[in-house]
């Protein structure tokens, strides 16, 4: 089988480290990865914080870039979110303001062929036990995209279970949102600083070494308030987690 | 179409923007214990109220459906209430805004030629002022609900739907009703402890003389059903059964959107509402009335039908849903950001995600307030997943980012107006645009990118400018030395490039 890696625009400028690991974990599982190098974003912080017109070009660019792909995989619920939520949306609003069906076929054409990370281990290969090795305490931060939107449920649970070495610890509040929102992190500063430091709190009491999520964004935040405590814990994407083995832990 | 600028600067004294008010509130420390221990505390027993109905999903995919289709034929619905109550013995009146609204109860209660009024709680009330409208006129209001009597004699703001006093504890509603209750009429018992029993029955002594006294009575309604014309109202306390039956002369201010088309439809409801707000089965008190009934009840009754921006609402596609509201306060609960900020944040009658979205829509997005009111929510979506009639909260406040940054068309006042976008985003515009053009052009990115990498030695710990918001709480995370792009393009060459 033969996938595109959409690695997304955090992922790529700032944790390539997480991109790489997708990699190595499906080449392990036998999976062919190709990277489409014409791919940027997907156009969510325009969308969210107002700016409609400006994500359509980058809805049309991720449609060109993935034409020709039966699955496109991405490590970032809140990317498969916008694809999937937001891109018809755009396609619908476009063609009630009498801009023709054009978006709205392309939104057609990517959004049932995108798939969250977890959601192709555990749908399209069916597996759960991926071969991981990662000898560390880990809490899980089900983010909200992820949560809320894709319905990701029990999958990436499911998946670190299986990792041989790690211990699982359970995070109270765990389907609280951590306060980073895009853009509304600095437009609420306020707010979203102490939504991060109740999360972080939450975290710290977990005695976790490593808190994992499926959005590095989301990690972004969470990371960047713990490191502000002075907390031990490290944010960990968990591509990288089940990419870990027994010779070589990430 | 008329071209208007709805973006204006707040005027001295105005309400702070959010982002200011909340800047305030969350340093708070009483007001954020009292918030986050109320709204857990109903956020769990709701979610166990609602997991012992098997056919939820299905109850709010009717509700929402219900509501839809009589928002949808809203104008036939209106004119079947109006016809119905008037055959039952009300009278009917329209009022196109607050103004209208408020001159209108003053006017009926001056005819009645009382000075005096019991209240039952209402939002509808709360958001065209009418209290402060009727003091003007010289007549007093006085709110029956235990909740808003706490706000009333505090001389405070509700900051909750359902619990408008959730910001005060027992011992600061103690202290409430032991310095105001004397100025409003049967003073606090001697001794009053913060005890709830005792708390509950100063207030049950206080309140049982306006009852018995009052001669009029004010409220809104949680439903009209319009086959007959028959108004429903849900409560907890009985205060609100007192007003409806006791007093001589009843006026109701309600919302358009608050029509059902049958007694069918109110089954739904009265299954959703109490399980959503207040976590309960079924709520102790509901009461309906149609019209009047000899010897039995109120002998007038007035039907004021209030309008105040909600045909402008429902003209607009992704907006509308939030007309299908009912008032239950459950996305205010589960929500992370009313939790941290607090109702008077939010500067309306409607805290919370639905005020997020209801406000700008009743209110337009003229003033800085109401303009920071969308951003007001980190779309976690928290809100929509308990919202009993599925109104999908995070796209309305996307929709109305949009009118707030790109403008567009609106409806004011019922005429079609292009809005041109607010002021004060111009150096968001410009970084949205840029971003969108590097992502157009991946060799731009690409080139970004390696700028980055090569100066991470030089990146500052903190920002200034827009960024300072962010490092003021947050470390910045460290620029790699080498991107994905770069990384896949020295270890796989060109493969998958195509």
């Amino acid at each position: 089988m033969r996938v595109a890696l959409f690695v997304t625009c955090v992922n790529d400028t700032l944790y390539p480290r997480t991109g790489q690991a997708v990699v190595t974990l499906l080449e392990r599982l036998g999976v062919e990865v190709d990277f489409p190098a014409a791919q940027t974003c997907c156009g969510q912080p325009q969308y969210n914080t107002g700016y409609r017109h400006e994500s359509e070009p980058l809805l049309r660019h991720y449609a060109e870039v993935f034409a020709g792909y039966d699955h496109i995989v991405t490590p970032s619920g809140s990317c498969v979110a916008m694809v999937r939520d937001n891109y018809p949306r755009l396609g619908a609003r476009a063609r009630a303001e009498g801009r023709g069906g054009a978006l709205a076929e392309a939104a057609a054409s990517v959004v049932p062929r995108t798939y969250e990370l977890t959601e192709f281990l555990v749908d399209v290969l069916g597996v759960t036990d991926v071969g991981a090795y990662y000898p560390h305490t880990v809490t899980y931060h089900p983010t909200c995209h992820g949560l809320r939107m894709l319905g990701l449920g029990d999958r990436p649970l499911a998946l670190l279970r299986q990792v041989r070495g790690l211990r699982l610890v359970e995070l109270a509040g765990a389907d609280e949102c951590c306060g980073f929102g895009g853009t509304f992190a600095v437009k609420n500063a306020a707010v979203s600083a102490a939504m991060g430091a109740d999360k972080a709190r939450a975290i710290d009491a977990t005695g976790a070494d490593v808190v994992c999520t499926v959005d590095n964004s989301c990690q972004t935040h969470i990371g960047g308030t713990l490191s502000r405590r002075g907390s031990a814990v490290r944010p960990v994407h968990l591509a990288e987690i089940l990419a870990s083995t027994e010779g070589r832990v990430l | 179409m008329t071209r208007i600028h709805l973006g204006m600067p707040a005027p001295p004294g105005a309400a702070p923007a959010f982002p200011d008010a909340a800047e305030h509130s969350t340093r708070d420390t009483t007001l954020r214990n009292n918030l986050r221990h109320a709204t857990h505390t109903i956020r769990a027993k709701r979610a166990a109220a609602v997991a012992e109905l098997a056919d939820w999903g299905e109850l709010r995919a009717a509700g929402a459906a219900i509501k839809d289709h009589t928002l949808r034929h809203l104008d036939h619905y209106l004119e079947q209430v109006e016809a119905a109550v008037t055959a039952a013995g009300g009278q009917v009146h329209w009022a196109v805004d607050a103004a209208e609204a408020n001159a209108i109860v003053t006017r009926l209660v001056r005819e009645t030629g009382e000075r005096e009024v019991v209240k039952v709680k209402s939002m509808a009330t709360q958001e065209i002022g009418l209290n402060e409208a009727l003091a003007a006129a010289g007549i007093t209001a006085y709110e029956t609900d235990l909740a808003e009597l706490i706000v009333q004699l505090g001389q405070d703001l509700p900051s909750h739907i359902l619990v408008p006093a959730i910001h005060r504890n027992r011992a600061e509603i103690r202290d409430i009703f032991r310095t105001q209750m004397s100025r409003w009429g049967r003073p606090a018992p001697a001794g009053l402890t913060d005890e709830p029993a005792e708390l509950a029955e100063a207030a049950r002594l206080h309140l049982r003389e306006k009852f018995l006294s009052a001669k009029v009575a004010v409220s809104g309604a949680n439903f009209v059903v319009a086959e007959t014309g028959t108004l429903v109202v849900v409560e907890s306390e009985g205060n609100g059964r007192m007003c409806l039956t006791l007093p001589e002369t009843l006026i109701s201010v309600v919302g358009i959107e608050k029509v059902i088309p049958s007694w069918r439809d109110l089954e739904v409801f009265l299954q959703l509402l109490p399980r959503s707000s207040t976590a309960e089965r079924m709520n102790p008190y509901t009461s309906m009335w149609t019209g009047v009934t000899d010897d039995d009840g109120p002998a007038a009754f007035h039907l004021v039908l209030l309008d105040n921006g909600r045909t402008d609402a429902l003209a607009d596609q992704v907006g509308r849903q939030a007309l299908r509201c009912i008032r239950c306060s459950a996305c205010l609960n589960v929500c992370p950001v009313y939790e941290r900020a607090g109702g008077h944040a939010y500067g309306s009658a409607y805290p919370g995600p639905i005020g997020a979205i209801l406000t700008p829509q009743l209110r337009g997005t003229v003033s800085a307030l109401d303009a920071s009111l969308p951003y007001a929510s980190s779309l976690c979506g928290a809100c929509y997943e308990v919202c009993p009639v599925a109104i999908d909260i995070p796209e309305v406040l996307v929709r109305l980012r949009e009118r707030v940054v790109e403008g567009g068309p609106v409806t004011v006042r019922g005429t079609r107006a292009v809005i041109r976008p607010a002021r004060g985003h111009a150096a968001e515009r410009a970084a949205m645009r840029a971003a969108r053009w590097a992502f157009e052009h991946p060799r731009a990115l690409r080139a970004g990118q390696r700028l980055a990498s090569r100066t991470r030695a030089l990146h500052p710990r903190r920002l200034p400018g827009p960024g300072r918001a962010w490092t003021r709480s947050r470390d910045l995370p460290e620029v790699p030395a080498e991107s994905f792009r770069d990384w896949w393009q020295r270890t796989r060459g060109d493969r998958g490039t195509a």
